[in-house]
């Protein structure tokens, strides 16, 4: 939390910024609106409980700014502005490819969220597909350019775009050229479903993932049942999120920063935990409100009047992360060793849990989202700065995986509570390339387990997935040498990676 | 009818056994005893002689019954065992009736798409193989096996292997008769006649062939995959020699260059087999 009590305090920060060499003048300009928006005050009365607990660490807003001033996810409706144009951007409806992919170009530019650049730009294939009769050298140049442009614009791997379920020309030419391309951005996610994806097109995805860390797999009709017919996305880390809408904010619990505070299991789960869920249900909707009736967003913006997103459809996203070392601690406290992923009791625990984390926050009803029927959307956090000693969402410490069928088996379970997004993700070796249809093999086994979102990239490639967005590892060490590297996620990179242990994952021998 | 058979390792996740992932099952015991043998330990079945029990650093053996038991969760894999052992062999397996082998598989569905059973030389025990392949097609799952293809898979003893069976990879270590017996103490005949037969039935998964340099491989290469050519959607695996986990004195074999390499992969595309070069 970023709270300045004196002017001067302002001016330094200010100072580091601007002398700041290995940051990009984009990314000044973008701290400097950061600083400019904390000095407000948060939303929330002085004395609230909650920072207490922020400081506590129980709760963590993830920086997301004292006073939102747009929405931290936005997931336009992109056919709608193929199909009739913008008048704020006097773009008319488009009429072959170049036009669409120009059209769309522009209008991502004027997406905003948490991290100023769009964390979504729609189901490519579906929106490309119509403008494409034939492919030929022509289409497939167009298609690489404005990936690349995208690429080198975006500077922030978490702006997502989803291919699939169907196979399309288009999906087809950009599983063919993102290996080649080697790009951070986008995060690339393909809503997989084995009744309507065949077969050769899921491996040539799997092919790709190995290669470029793109495309992850999304289980499509378990996520179909979730979201009813209300038509949803994957955006920024893997975030599933109704379209035409999206999430006005995203904070978090750390469950293992509860469990220390906490006597035992059961003090942990009826007193200690209801309090803190409740604090942060609480501040979430003074955000919301805050956002909603004191900012423009919803009122003048362009992407609002115009009926690109819909107040109705936005949620709030109740994170969630350090289960595993909240089941450590916890049995601990109980003269146990439970080891997630190893134990089966350390999972039955992680259940409990997690069933009371979901029925605390399904008791709260917001005034907002009444597309998800005004309730907050339990979301598996993939971790920030100073998460050190957190393992991310419910997933399994690194250094603690057990083999991969069991891991799948722990994580299957626990990703069912989130259904607006979480994600596990596996290193395997590159001989794997040879064999795609085995990776495919074993996703689709996670699916019919009820995995959520699965994805693999090769050890020794240079992409990978760190939490849910990519990075470069070569990018990585210029970032750590002082360099400076066009896109943001590598600031964010560098703790997971340094740190955390993300280059530790074990990598599945084949 | 064997009741049990014993098994040296099983892998549940093997993506480089067969198309898909697969759980590869490594029977104890082969017919044969190759001087390049990745794992020579697996060619003889233990006799009990004891003499390596004493020689483990975590008393993970034990003589029991008259048999050399193996705890493999107390065994850190030092492989001293195999190194002590005067016959060749491992403590490190255990025998498994089908259905206790069943139970293992079970385990990994549902992310496998089948099994493969190799070696050893899993056909030596053809009723078992049976038996479980029996079992796993009722489960959805497909079996493949992996052998040398020394016994003649003709033979009406080994039918219903074959019919329980979805397919064979089949290794062919030499076309020429005299370099195959120097290689593997055996002739290539019924090698060459299961191929050939396999293939005729469509259940001829793929063959493959190591390469090492001085070998007569060209000769190996051309010959199979002419004979056989009228079978169409074959895949024939060329291996490059590596020399891990060889006996030590063959530890200096090569494997042969990639320019050799490519004129071989260009014989075999040639008689219309696609290659997969490893
Ligand atoms: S490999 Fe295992 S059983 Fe053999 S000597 Fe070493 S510890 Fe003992
Ligand atoms: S493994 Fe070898 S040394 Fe040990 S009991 Fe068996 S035959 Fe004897």
């Amino acid at each position: 939390m970023e709270i300045f009590d004196k002017v001067e305090d302002i001016k330094k920060e200010v100072m580091n910024t601007i002398e700041n060499q290995s940051l990009t003048y984009e990314q000044q300009t973008y701290r400097l609106s950061k600083i400019a928006e904390n000095v407000m005050d948060y939303p929330i009365l002085k004395n609230d409980l909650f920072y207490e607990m922020y400081n506590k660490g129980k709760i963590c807003d993830l920086d997301e700014g004292h006073a939102p001033y747009a929405p931290r996810y936005i997931l336009p409706d992109y056919e709608k502005l193929l199909r009739e144009g913008s008048e704020f951007l006097r773009l008319t409806p488009a009429k072959n490819l170049r036009q669409a992919i120009n059209s769309l170009l522009i209008f991502y530019h004027h997406v905003p969220s948490i991290t100023r650049f769009p964390v979504y730009i729609g189901s490519l294939d579906t929106l490309l597909e119509p403008f494409v009769d034939e492919v030929n050298d022509d289409v497939i140049e167009e298609i690489k350019l404005f990936l690349i442009q995208l690429d080198r614009t975006i500077n922030d791997s978490f702006c997502h775009a989803n291919i699939g379920p169907y196979e399309t020309k288009v999906g087809n030419i950009i599983l063919d050229i993102i290996g080649e391309l080697q790009n951070v951005t986008p995060n690339m996610t393909l809503l997989y479903d084995s009744e309507i994806t065949p077969d050769n097109f899921a491996e040539k995805a799997i092919k790709a993932s190995l290669d470029s860390a793109n495309p992850a797999f999304a289980n499509l009709s378990y996520y179909k049942k979730d979201f009813n017919g209300i038509p949803f996305g994957i955006a920024s880390c893997y975030n599933a999120l109704p379209t035409t809408g999206g999430a006005f904010t995203l904070s978090r619990i750390r469950l293992n920063k509860i469990a220390d505070d906490s006597k035992d299991i059961d003090d942990f789960i009826n007193r200690e935990l209801p309090k803190v869920v409740d604090t942060l249900l609480h501040f979430m909707e003074s955000k919301i409100d805050f956002l909603v009736n004191k900012t423009s967003f919803f009122e003048s913006n362009f992407l609002v009047r115009e009926g690109f997103v819909k107040l109705e459809n936005f949620v709030g996203l109740f994170g969630v992360v350090g289960l595993h070392e909240c089941i450590e601690t916890l049995s601990a406290k109980e003269g146990k060793t439970l080891v997630l992923g190893t134990d089966k009791e350390a999972k039955e625990l992680g259940v409990k849990i997690m069933d009371q984390v979901e029925e605390l926050v399904n008791n709260f009803t917001s005034k907002y989202s009444p597309v998800w029927n005004n309730k907050f959307m339990l979301h598996a956090q993939v971790g920030a700065a100073n998460d050190k000693g957190t393992t991310a969402g419910t997933r399994i410490q690194i250094g603690k995986e057990p083999d991969i069928y069991q891991h799948i088996r722990t994580a299957a379970r626990l990703q069912q509570y989130f259904p607006s997004g979480t994600g596990d993700h596996f290193p395997f070796e590159s001989t794997a390339e040879k064999n795609p249809k085995a990776i495919l093999d074993i996703f689709r086994g996670a699916f019919k387990l009820n995995m959520r979102y699965i994805s693999c990239y090769k050890e020794d490639g240079d992409l990978i997935r760190v939490t849910g967005y990519l990075v470069k590892k070569s990018d990585l060490e210029k970032f750590n040498r002082g360099e400076q590297v066009s896109y943001d996620t590598v600031q964010y990179a560098q703790d997971p990676l340094n740190e955390y242990g993300i280059l530790e994952r074990k990598v599945q021998n084949v | 009818m064997c009741k049990t058979a014993t098994i040296n390792k099983i892998i549940p996740m093997s993506l480089v056994d067969g198309p898909g992932n697969r759980t590869a099952i490594f029977f104890q015991g082969c017919n044969f005893n190759c001087s390049y043998c990745h794992n020579p330990e697996t060619i003889k079945k233990c006799i009990n002689c004891g003499v390596c029990v004493s020689h483990c650093p975590v008393g993970a053996l034990k003589m029991i019954d008259g048999k050399a038991i193996w705890d493999e969760n107390k065994c850190i894999d030092c492989d001293t065992c195999i190194k002590v052992c005067p016959h060749g062999s491992t403590p490190k397996t255990h025998e498994y009736t089908v259905d206790d082998l069943m139970e293992k598989i079970e385990e990994n569905i549902p992310f496998i798409e089948g099994i493969t059973t190799s070696g050893g030389e899993c056909t030596l025990n053809f009723e078992f193989l049976e038996e479980l392949f029996t079992k796993v097609k009722s489960l959805g799952l497909t079996s493949l096996v992996d052998t040398n293809g020394f016994i003649s898979l003709k033979s009406p003893i080994m039918d219903g292997l074959v019919k329980a069976a979805d397919g064979f990879m089949l290794d062919i270590k030499s076309m020429n008769e005299d370099e195959h017996i120097k290689l593997t103490g055996r002739s290539n005949k019924t090698v060459i006649e299961n191929a050939v037969y396999l293939a005729s039935i469509g259940k001829l998964q793929e063959i493959r062939t190591v390469l090492i340099e001085g070998h007569k491989n060209r000769e190996t290469v051309e010959n199979i995959t002419k004979l056989l050519k009228p079978y169409p959607n074959l895949t024939y695996k060329l291996i490059s020699y590596r020399p891990f986990g060889v006996r030590e004195e063959f530890l200096e074999l090569k494997s042969i260059g990639q320019k050799e390499k490519e004129e071989l992969k260009e014989i075999v595309i040639a008689n219309g087999i696609k290659v997969i070069d490893c």
